[in-house]
Parts: C-alpha cells; sequence; structure tokens
C-alpha cells in the first residue's frame, strides 16, 4: 500500500540544520525499498496558488492556506499497513518538530 | 410448545451474547470485510432462531453459528465476481474450524483479541474506537449505542461508518500488535474500556439505563480481556477497579437523584459479591512486579470497599497509593486526589498546602473539583468566609445539576452556620 507523508516544520521552533536533516531517514529508506520518491519543497514565499473562476485565471501570491505552518516537502512511501507507515513517518527527523501527515493514496 | 420456543429463545439470546464477538471476529478475518462480516452474522443468528427450535441446539453454538455466518459470507461473495480471491479464502476455511465455538481457551490465537486491538487502533478518533469496540464485540446495535452516547442514531451510523473506511482505505492491520507495539497499544485498549465503564458510571440516578447498561460491557469486556491477555497484569486491574466502584453504584445517588459522598453513602447496599471478586481479581493482579496505573486507583478503591464504615478507612495507606500513582500518572487530576486522601491521613491543613500547589500552577483551571475541594480544606478548617467563595466557585463551574446541588448545599450549611 503506498502512502504520502506530508512533511512539515514547526518554523517556530529553532532546530539545528544537523539535527532536521533527513538525509540519514532518507539514505535508509530508500535502501530498504520503503521509499519510493520525495522531495523538499521551497518555501512558501515562492508558492503561487492557482483558481479558475468563470473561465479566469486567478493568481495569488504564496500557499493557498496562510498559516505558520507549511508543507516542507514530501515522501511516497510503500508499506504493508499503516502501522509500518507510522513507524517509518515517526523516525523522520520532522516528526520530532513539526509533523508528519500519512495519507493513504486512493488506489484499488 | 410455547415452553420449548421461548426456551430457544433464550439459548439464541445466550449465544448472541457469548458468540457475537466472536463470529464477527472471525468472519472480519477471512473477509476482511467488516460490513459484510456483521450482516453475516446477523443473518446466522436469525437463522438459528429459524432452525434450533426443529434441530434442536448445536452441540456447540459457536461452531454452528461461525459457520452459518461463514456460508452466508462465501454465498455473497460468490455472487460479487470480482472476489474469487477473497471467495477462495472463506470457502477452504475449515467448516468445523476449531478456533472457535470450543468454550475452552486452548492457546489458539482468540480473533476477538484481534478485533480489540484494531477497533482500538489510535490512529481512529477516540469516540469511534468507543462505539465500535461496542458494536462489533458485545453486538450492541447502532441505535443502543446512540443513546448512551446520547447522540442521534445517523450521527451514530456516520462514525462507525468513517472508522470502518479508515480501517480498510488506510489499512489498519487487523492483529495483535508485535511485542514492541504491544505495551502502548494495550493502553490504548485499556483507556477505551475504561472510558466506556465511566460513560456509563457517570450517568445520574436510574433514568439513564441505556447508559449503566456500559457499565455491564465495559466489566464484560474488560473479563474478556484478562482471558485473552492472562499475562496483562493491568487488565486485572482494571476489571478489579470497575468491580470495586461497580459494587456501589446503588448508593452513589440518593432518591432525589444527589450525589452522595463516599462517607455518606449506605454500605450495607454495596454489592458485597463485586467488592469480594474485585479484591480477589487485584490480588492476582498485585502478584505481578511494579504495579500500574490500573492496580493502583483499584487497590485504592478497595480500601474504601473494605473499610467497615468511613472513620475505619485506612487514609494512611491510600495517600501513599497516590503518592505512587502520581509517579506513574502525572497528571493534576491525580495530584488532586492525593491532596484529598493527604489531608485525611495527615489533616486539612497538609492536604491545603497540595492543593494551593495545583492552584497557583493553574493547571486544572476551569475544572470544579479544584474550587470544591479547596472549599472543603477551607471548611474543615474553620475558614469560613475563604470556603464560601471558593463554593460560590465551584458552583459557577460545576456542570451537572446534581453536582451543583451537592455545592449550593454545602455552601448553604456554611453560610447559615454562623458566618459573620
Amino acid at each position: 500500500m503506498r502512502y504520502v507523508m506530508f512533511v512539515c516544520d514547526n518554523e517556530s521552533v529553532g532546530v539545528s540544520e544537523d539535527d532536521a536533516d533527513p538525509a540519514s531517514w532518507v539514505r535508509e529508506m530508500d535502501g530498504c525499498g520503503v521509499r519510493l520518491q520525495g522531495a523538499r519543497l521551497r518555501p512558501g514565499s515562492d508558492a503561487t496558488t492557482v483558481r479558475v473562476r468563470d473561465g479566469e485565471v486567478l493568481l495569488s501570491d504564496g500557499p493557498f492556506a496562510e498559516t505558520k505552518e507549511q508543507i516542507g516537502g514530501f515522501d511516497l512511501i510503500e508499506c504493508d499497513n499503516l502501522d509500518e507507515a507510522i513507524e517509518v513517518a515517526s523516525r523522520h527527523p520532522s516528526a520530532r518538530f513539526g509533523w508528519v501527515e500519512v495519507r493513504p493514496l486512493w488506489e484499488d | 410448545m410455547g415452553g420449548l420456543t421461548a426456551e430457544v429463545e433464550a439459548a439464541v439470546a445466550e449465544a448472541f451474547r457469548q458468540e457475537w464477538g466472536r463470529v464477527v471476529a472471525t468472519l472480519i478475518r477471512v473477509t476482511g470485510d467488516w460490513d459484510l462480516a456483521e450482516e453475516c452474522a446477523q443473518e446466522a443468528f436469525a437463522l438459528a432462531l429459524e432452525r434450533w427450535p426443529r434441530d434442536g441446539l448445536p452441540r456447540r453454538p459457536g461452531a454452528w453459528l461461525t459457520t452459518a455466518a461463514r456460508n452466508r459470507a462465501v454465498d455473497r461473495l460468490r455472487r460479487r465476481s470480482t472476489e474469487a480471491a477473497k471467495l477462495r479464502e472463506v470457502a477452504t476455511m475449515a467448516a468445523d474450524d476449531d478456533t472457535f465455538g470450543s468454550g475452552d481457551d486452548s492457546g489458539v490465537p482468540d480473533d476477538r483479541l484481534r478485533l480489540i486491538f484494531t477497533c482500538c487502533h489510535p490512529a481512529l478518533p477516540l469516540e469511534a474506537r468507543v462505539a465500535l469496540t461496542l458494536r462489533t464485540l458485545t453486538g450492541m446495535t447502532t441505535a443502543e449505542i446512540a443513546r448512551a452516547f446520547l447522540v442521534t442514531e445517523a450521527t451514530m451510523a456516520k462514525r462507525l461508518v468513517r472508522a470502518k473506511s479508515k480501517i480498510s482505505n488506510a489499512r489498519i492491520p487487523y492483529r495483535v500488535p508485535p511485542a514492541h507495539l504491544l505495551p502502548e497499544r494495550t493502553g490504548s485498549v485499556l483507556a477505551v474500556l475504561y472510558l466506556l465503564f465511566n460513560e456509563g458510571y457517570s450517568a445520574s440516578a436510574g433514568a439513564d439505563l441505556a447508559r449503566w447498561d456500559l457499565c455491564a460491557e465495559a466489566i464484560r469486556l474488560a473479563r474478556l480481556l484478562t482471558r485473552l491477555m492472562p499475562a496483562e497484569p493491568e487488565a486485572y486491574g482494571l476489571l478489579a477497579l470497575m468491580l470495586l466502584h461497580h459494587a456501589r453504584r446503588a448508593t452513589r445517588v440518593d432518591a432525589a437523584g444527589d450525589l452522595v459522598t463516599l462517607e455518606r453513602q449506605d454500605r450495607t447496599r454495596w454489592d458485597r459479591g463485586e467488592i469480594d471478586e474485585g479484591v480477589a481479581v487485584l490480588e492476582t493482579a498485585l502478584r505481578h512486579d511494579r504495579p500500574g496505573p490500573y492496580r493502583l486507583q483499584a487497590a485504592v478503591a478497595a480500601c474504601h470497599a473494605t473499610a467497615a464504615d468511613a472513620a475505619d478507612t485506612d487514609w494512611a495507606q491510600i495517600a501513599e497509593l497516590y503518592g505512587q500513582l502520581v509517579q506513574v500518572v502525572p497528571s493534576p487530576v491525580v495530584k488532586l486526589n492525593q491532596a484529598v486522601a493527604v489531608a485525611m491521613a495527615d489533616g486539612p491543613a497538609a492536604g491545603l498546602e497540595l492543593v494551593e500547589d495545583l492552584h497557583a500552577a493553574g493547571e486544572l483551571n476551569g475544572y470544579h473539583l479544584l474550587p470544591a475541594t479547596r472549599a472543603d480544606l477551607l471548611r474543615r478548617l474553620n475558614r469560613r468566609a475563604e470556603a464560601a467563595a471558593a463554593y460560590r466557585e465551584a458552583l459557577d463551574l460545576a456542570r451537572t445539576e446534581a453536582e451543583q446541588r451537592y455545592l449550593a448545599g454545602r455552601l448553604a450549611e456554611i453560610t447559615t452556620g454562623g458566618e459573620s
């Protein structure tokens, strides 16, 4: 079963680069075949939100939700069940400072 | 003829109580489909009502019912052509499978334990865990559960549907958790059963019978858990705790529905049988190592339940137990209970000191029992004006009418008792 992990960093908590670095988590999960792909996202200030209303393309600067916590990256993982996915997510460094949302993919 | 029918109906009703959870648990394991499992279990019981009067009671009702439910599942799956793999699995499940119905604990893993752990999975919202546990393990209907939790049947149905969808869509595993997850997940199961018990126990007076049933179901499930997890001392602790509280249920509120404090309860109306059982279960649990929160709370309840009268209560022992409980569960509510016990053991001044610490920490802001306890201790120290102010504060915060009446009564006592 595939799950997406939305990784959120809490920017109000000062965390050293080393502590927050997911590199070793990525290496490990890539190594055991759990992590299928993933990427880090540039900050919300670089985002553009797109909507189409009455045929008109409306753009706004920034992410669609104006909150302090933004998705900082995502990982697509393959696990047998939710318990496994929870364990994988709980070992991501951002789980200690921010949080990780685990969501199953819609698949048949 | 009428007698025979009544006898069979009673046998089916008894089988329902004993076997519902087992039949559903097994069907979920083999079909992986919670709704199908419930529907087929229901049909199996309906079939029993039809067949048993004609054919006589089966030797092993549980096995009969599981086989009947399984056959229904095969029929239904056959009609859905896409589920061939599932069908094969169900069809090959041995008709006289010995993992159910034999009524003994032969060391074969019981599917009900998987079911309990899955229903109580922490990825489900707490209220759904409680509802799902009741629906699948005890066979209470959605309408009955809704009534007990004071919500509409539609709301409760939606809650159950969502929980079952999440189990399936997010793939919450149907299993007893592996060793490294077991302590934490067992804690979640115990918490759900205790919440279930408290929901029933907090219902005042006899008007709310649907809620009182929750206590009985919680005790039944805790008893089942001790059988399914005989090496888990906290399961015994929880069962003992429930029994010791339940034993006092008749005296907890008076005829008018007002709360009666422990010291004023009529001890002759406490259920001796339940107290004896609770104490015996607790003794089994205490033989194990370091006691956990349920055993400690049960030990406190046992001190109360076995005291001949209020004056005979071993408050020093209770204060000691709360001291241990604070180490295991450092919650402000536990600390408040500790303060009450210390006040009884060492005098109101010693208790008040602890209460003032809690007051200063501000963690229990808005919880009526903090000012109520403060008021009580101040009253006993004869600091009437301060006590009255604290009773008023508590009165503003109390949520149930019975509690409000109790506090108003205390306030009246103190203000008419010669306050300047």
